[in-house]
């Protein structure tokens, strides 16, 4: 048997799994979005949705006001994700491995359970309602507490730290512990062999965090459902998800997916960009 | 100084890691306690909750599909998976980085995107919506991840055992069935045991694939609004989230047991 029959029955089975699930469909979308009825093949094409989306104003203010709730999640998330990664990297010992598992192990059950977790911890008697209760704060009148927009922020943060610690880790892990050691054999202060050293070096690890954390929040449509309440405000997947629940419109649904796609591809070339500059100035 | 010093960073550690049990904690408690809402101060032990879980025919019903789901997609997932990792791993080819690139696509696109999208294909060619349709998007959303694995660990793997085989004379296959994937073993569990997590828990693909039969997470999700059902939904979820949890542990020690040895 040669070589290539042998590589060919290897990749046939698994490419037509994603040719079948991932390509096609993708394909058919670009189809879908220029249908002018979504059920209806004989009313022909049209580029109303594409029209629609760009004029109709709430479709890029969506998109705007859920690339900040976005960027907000990712930078908080990244922030808090950072010391955790950092411990593992330089003082974990030999339970590293242990410890990683301990942490990604809770992330990895039910993104959709884990929301639900947290409609219990900030409902009206949940945890921290008692918690503050019992130190004599009424706590209803806070901004924090389960139905607004800071409960969906809070909950998707929570969602993201140990997803967004993984890179982070993976980056300082690699870290050469001699820079560190020349740093301070150069006289710099830890606190300043941290500043020049090791974040610039684990910044491009940073940027993969921000950009994991990023892009679903973009696609999330049930966080705003279970905590967010009306006056939490909806997210970009809302609209999307709308569109197949409700409106039943799928050429728009079709359009508000591929602007998603778009802005995804444009962020990954982004980061294509500031990594090769990040590392670029880190003369490596 | 006498006391070693305990790293800063290790007290946030562990404080994030309370953090992260804390809500799933909070479900256990919740699904041991003697009333209707899920309120502070607590109003005793009651295994009331269990038992009207495990007398709701739905619910029983969706658990069965889900299971069969988890089986079956998680099998196919690392099945494949494998096949890829054994085609990059052992294979120089063109296109190569085109595979890895479409295999990884999965993990880029949001979840919401892959559903409406196979949704839509799937109405277009008049496929009917069923577990069969939610089958398809389970072991795609869970190829990217047995591919990693299953790679991850045939990279460690010594040419010289591959060649020695192949020397002595063993054809491609046999080499793959008789030293390849037994060596493997470890990796292959662990794959499987996360692709089955992923699919018993996926949501957000399957939502929109679902037919007439729910999967457990779907289930989950139609009984939110059924107040009266929350402490039989918050039991349910407690008891998915810690068996998870373990069989997740398993397989973080299965790769770490492949590494060592």
């Amino acid at each position: 048997m040669t070589h290539r029959l042998r590589l060919g029955i290897l990749i046939t089975p698994p490419l037509l799994v994603l040719l079948i699930a991932i390509v096609i469909p993708l394909a058919g979308m670009i189809l879908f979005s220029v249908r002018a009825d979504s059920f209806n093949l004989d009313e022909g094409y049209s580029l109303a949705s594409y029209q629609e989306f760009f004029t109709d104003p709430r479709y890029l203010r969506l998109m705007g006001q859920t690339g900040w709730t976005a960027f907000i999640v990712a930078a908080v998330a990244v922030l808090l994700a950072y010391p955790v990664a950092y411990f593992l990297a330089f003082h974990s010992g030999r339970w590293k491995l242990t410890l990683i598992a301990l942490m990604i192990v809770p992330a990895w059950t039910s993104y959709l359970l884990r929301i639900l977790s947290w409609k219990v911890m900030l409902g009206s008697g949940g945890l921290l309602y008692s918690l503050l209760n019992g130190i004599g704060i009424d706590a209803s009148s806070l901004p924090l507490l389960l139905y607004s927009p800071q409960a969906v922020v809070i909950t998707l943060v929570y969602v993201w730290i140990p997803f967004a610690a993984l890179p982070i880790f993976v980056t300082l892990d690699r870290l050469d512990k001699r820079l560190l050691e020349a740093a301070n054999d150069l006289g710099a202060s830890p606190l300043r062999a941290f500043w020049r050293v090791t974040l610039p070096i684990s910044l491009p690890g940073v940027l993969v965090s921000f950009i994991y954390v990023f892009i679903p929040t973009f696609g999330d449509w049930v966080t705003p459902l279970l905590v967010g309440g009306a006056q939490g405000g909806i997210l970009y997947g809302n609209i999307i998800q709308s569109q197949y629940t409700r409106a039943l419109n799928w050429p728009l649904g079709s359009v508000l997916s591929i602007a998603l796609l778009v802005l995804i591809l444009v962020l990954l070339l982004l980061y294509g960009r500031i990594t090769r500059a990040l590392t670029g100035e880190n003369g490596r | 100084m006498t006391t070693r010093r305990i790293p800063k960073t290790s007290v946030y550690f562990w404080l994030m890691i309370f953090f992260q049990y804390l809500p799933i904690a909070m479900l256990v408690i919740f699904s041991f306690n003697d009333s209707a809402t899920l309120t502070f101060p607590l109003q005793g032990f009651t295994l009331m909750w269990y038992a009207e879980m495990l007398n709701s025919v739905q619910l029983l019903e969706s658990v069965r599909n889900s299971l069969t789901l988890a089986i079956v997609s998680s099998l196919l997932a690392t099945l494949l998976g494998t096949m890829i990792a054994i085609a990059v791993t052992r294979f120089e080819f063109r296109g190569k980085q085109a595979l890895l690139a479409l295999t990884t696509l999965p993990l880029i696109i949001p979840y919401i995107v892959i559903g409406v999208a196979l949704l839509m294909l799937l109405r277009a060619l008049d496929v009917s919506l069923s577990l069969w349709t939610v089958l398809l998007a389970h072991i795609v959303v869970s190829l990217p991840v047995t591919t990693l694995v299953v790679s991850t660990r045939l990279l460690g793997f010594p040419d010289s055992v591959v060649n020695a085989a192949l020397d002595l004379g063993a054809n491609f296959w046999t080499m793959l069935w008789r030293i390849l994937l037994p060596m493997s073993a470890p990796a292959l569990v662990a794959a499987y045991l996360i692709a089955f997590t992923i699919s018993f828990n996926e949501f957000f693909v399957t939502n929109f694939l679902i037919g007439s039969d729910p999967t457990l997470p779907v289930y989950i999700f139609s009984q939110l609004r059924n107040t009266a059902r929350l402490p039989v939904t918050i039991t349910v979820t407690a008891v998915i989230m810690v068996a998870s949890v373990v069989l997740l542990l398993v397989a973080a020690s299965l790769t770490q047991y492949g590494r060592k040895s």
